[in-house]
C-alpha cells in the first residue's frame, strides 16, 4: 500500500499536497481507492466555493457505494480536476496523480495539524 | 461465524475480496468488478452460488403441494427437466421468496431458493405441507451437500462442454429454462445475467475439481458485485431489495409469474385479487451524470415512488435502477430522482436494459 512521505493525510483518507504557490492539492489515498473498488463517478466542488474544515465537498462513487470527501482545512476551492471527472477510473490506477480538487487554505498553518505519512500508516493499520 | 462454501479456499487463493452475504463468506470480486462484468458480457465467467439451497420435493403429493405453495403453476411443467420461475407468497400476498422449480416427474421436483431466505423457506414449506391432509404426501429435502456453480456468457456453454466431458451430448438440445441430468450432475440452462450459460448443481465434494476444470478452459471467476450489476442490466429482481414479504409480485414486475387459472388455488391468491396493484416496478435510465442507488425518492407527475435497486451499469456506461412508482407512470416518461439532495432526470424504460450482450434501451 503506497503512502508517499511528502504528503499530508486525514483520518478520512484524503491526501494533501502543499504546492510551491501555497495552494493545496487534494485526492484520496491508495488505501481508499482499494477499499472503494472500481470508481465510476466523481462529484467535485466548483471553484469559488468557501469551505470549512471537515465539510463534505465531494463524492466519489464506486460500483459498490458512494463515499463523501471532506475539506481537510478551511479555505476556498480554486479548481476541480476535470480530467478525473472524465475518467474516474484514473483515481484507481493513479490515486496520487489523479487529484480531485485544489484549495486555497484560509490559514496555511492549518496543515501542520494533519497527519504525516507515519501517522496515516498507523490509522490504516488500526482500521 | 460466517458459513463457507466448498470453494472458499479457492476463492482465497484467487485473491478474492470476501464479504458477509446472508451469513456466508462470499467473494464480492477478485480484483475488478467492472472487468468481471465485462468478461461475462463478452466471454464467460463463473460464480460460486453454493450458498443458494436446492430443496427436493418428492412424493405422490408433490405436484398438488407445489400448486398450493407457488404462485406460478407447476402443472404447466410436463416435459422432464423443464423449469419455472415462481414466487412463494404468504397469505397476504407478500413474497416469501422467488425461486426456480425444476420438474422431473409429477412426484419429483427440485427447487432452488435464495441463501438469505433458505431456513425460512424450508420452515414455511414444512408448515404448508403439515396443514394438508396426510402432510401433503410429500418429502421436503434440503441439500446442503450440493454445490452450485453458474457459468455465464456467450462462450459459457462451449467452455462447460470442454471442461466437463459428456455434458455436450445431454445439454446441446436444451432450450432456455430446461435442465438435464448426467449421473449426479444437473445442468440447467438458466442464469442471472441475461447471457446464455448453465447453472451446474452437483455433489459438494467435486466443487473444487469442477471449478478448476472450468478455470482451465479460461472461465474467469466472477464475484457477487458483478452478479448484481449483471442481473440489474438483465432486468432481474433481487429478493430483499426489489420485493419482500411486505410487497406482492404484481407490484414487483412479477405479474407474469402469477397464474390465476381457475383451478390454481395458491397461497396469497385471494389477497392479490382483493387489492388491485397501485404501484409497478419499472426501469430507470439516468439522463445525467450520477449514480442511482436503492431507496432514492422518485418524483413523477402521478406521485412519488422509490428506487429499489440501482447502480452504475458497465455495459451502458450510465446509471440504471428499478423503481416502484404509481401505475399511471408509462414507459418513456421522464421522472426525477433525488440523488443526495439533487433532483436529476431519469427516463422510464422497458426492462431489460441488456440481453444477450445487446443494449436495448
Amino acid at each position: 500500500m503506497s503512502i508517499p512521505a511528502n504528503l499530508r493525510y486525514t483520518e478520512s483518507h484524503e491526501w494533501i499536497r502543499k504546492e510551491p504557490d501555497n495552494t493545496l492539492t487534494i485526492g484520496i489515498t491508495d488505501h481508499a481507492q482499494e477499499a472503494l473498488g472500481d470508481i465510476v463517478f466523481l462529484d467535485l466542488p466548483t471553484a469559488g466555493r468557501s469551505v470549512t474544515a471537515g465539510e463534505e465537498v465531494a463524492v466519489v462513487e464506486s460500483v459498490k457505494a458512494a463515499s463523501d470527501i471532506y475539506a481537510p482545512v478551511a479555505g476556498e476551492i480554486i479548481e476541480a480536476n476535470s480530467a478525473a471527472i472524465d475518467s474516474p477510473e484514473s483515481v484507481n490506477s493513479d490515486p496520487y496523480g489523479a487529484w480531485l480538487f485544489k484549495l486555497k487554505p484560509a490559514n496555511l498553518d492549518d496543515i501542520d495539524a494533519l497527519l504525516d505519512a507515519a501517522g496515516y500508516a498507523k490509522v490504516i493499520d488500526e482500521a | 461465524m460466517p458459513k463457507q462454501t466448498p470453494l472458499y479456499a479457492l476463492h482465497l487463493a484467487a485473491g478474492a475480496k470476501l464479504v458477509d452475504f446472508a451469513g456466508w463468506d462470499m467473494p464480492i470480486h477478485y480484483g475488478s468488478q467492472l472487468e468481471e462484468h465485462k468478461t461475462v458480457r463478452a466471454d464467460a465467467g463463473m460464480f460460486d452460488v453454493s450458498h443458494m439451497l436446492p430443496v427436493d420435493i418428492t412424493g405422490a403429493g408433490a405436484q398438488a403441494f407445489l400448486r398450493r405453495l407457488l404462485a406460478n403453476d407447476v402443472a404447466k411443467l410436463t416435459e422432464p427437466g423443464k423449469a419455472l420461475y415462481a414466487c412463494m407468497l404468504n397469505e397476504s400476498g407478500g413474497v416469501i421468496d422467488d425461486l426456480i422449480v425444476y420438474f422431473f416427474a409429477s412426484d419429483d421436483y427440485r427447487i432452488v431458493v435464495n441463501a438469505g431466505t433458505a431456513d425460512k423457506d424450508v420452515a414455511w414449506m414444512r408448515e404448508v405441507a403439515r396443514k394438508l391432509p396426510s402432510g401433503g404426501n410429500v418429502s421436503i429435502t434440503p441439500h446442503r451437500d450440493l454445490a452450485i456453480i453458474a457459468v455465464q456468457g456467450p462462450n459459457a456453454q462451449c467452455k462447460v462442454w470442454a471442461a466437463l466431458p459428456g455434458t455436450e451430448a445431454v445439454t446441446a438440445p436444451l432450450k432456455y429454462f430446461q435442465a438435464a441430468r448426467l449421473d449426479d450432475l444437473m445442468v440447467c440452462f438458466t442464469g442471472y445475467t441475461g447471457e446464455a450459460g448453465y447453472e451446474l448443481i452437483f455433489p459438494a465434494e467435486r466443487a473444487a475439481s469442477v471449478w478448476q476444470a472450468l478455470a482451465a478452459q479460461g472461465v474467469a471467476p466472477v464475484g457477487l458485485g458483478a452478479r448484481d450489476t449483471l442481473r440489474l442490466e438483465a432486468g432481474m429482481n433481487l429478493y430483499g431489495a426489489d420485493m419482500d414479504e411486505t410487497v406482492g409480485p404484481l407490484e414487483s414486475g412479477l405479474g407474469w409469474t402469477v397464474n390465476f387459472a381457475a383451478d390454481h388455488d395458491f397461497i396469497g391468491r385471494s389477497a392479490l385479487q382483493a387489492t388491485p396493484p397501485q404501484r409497478q416496478l419499472v426501469g430507470l435510465l439516468l439522463e445525467d451524470r450520477g449514480i442511482l442507488r436503492s431507496h432514492m425518492r422518485v418524483f413523477t407527475p402521478h406521485g412519488e415512488g422509490e428506487t429499489t435497486s440501482g447502480s452504475f451499469a458497465p455495459s451502458l456506461n450510465a446509471s440504471i435502477a428499478f423503481a416502484r412508482v404509481p401505475v399511471a407512470v408509462a414507459i418513456g416518461d421522464t421522472v426525477e430522482v433525488d440523488i443526495r439532495g439533487k433532483r436529476l432526470p431519469a427516463r422510464v424504460v422497458k426492462l431489460p436494459f441488456v440481453r444477450r450482450g445487446k443494449i436495448l434501451v
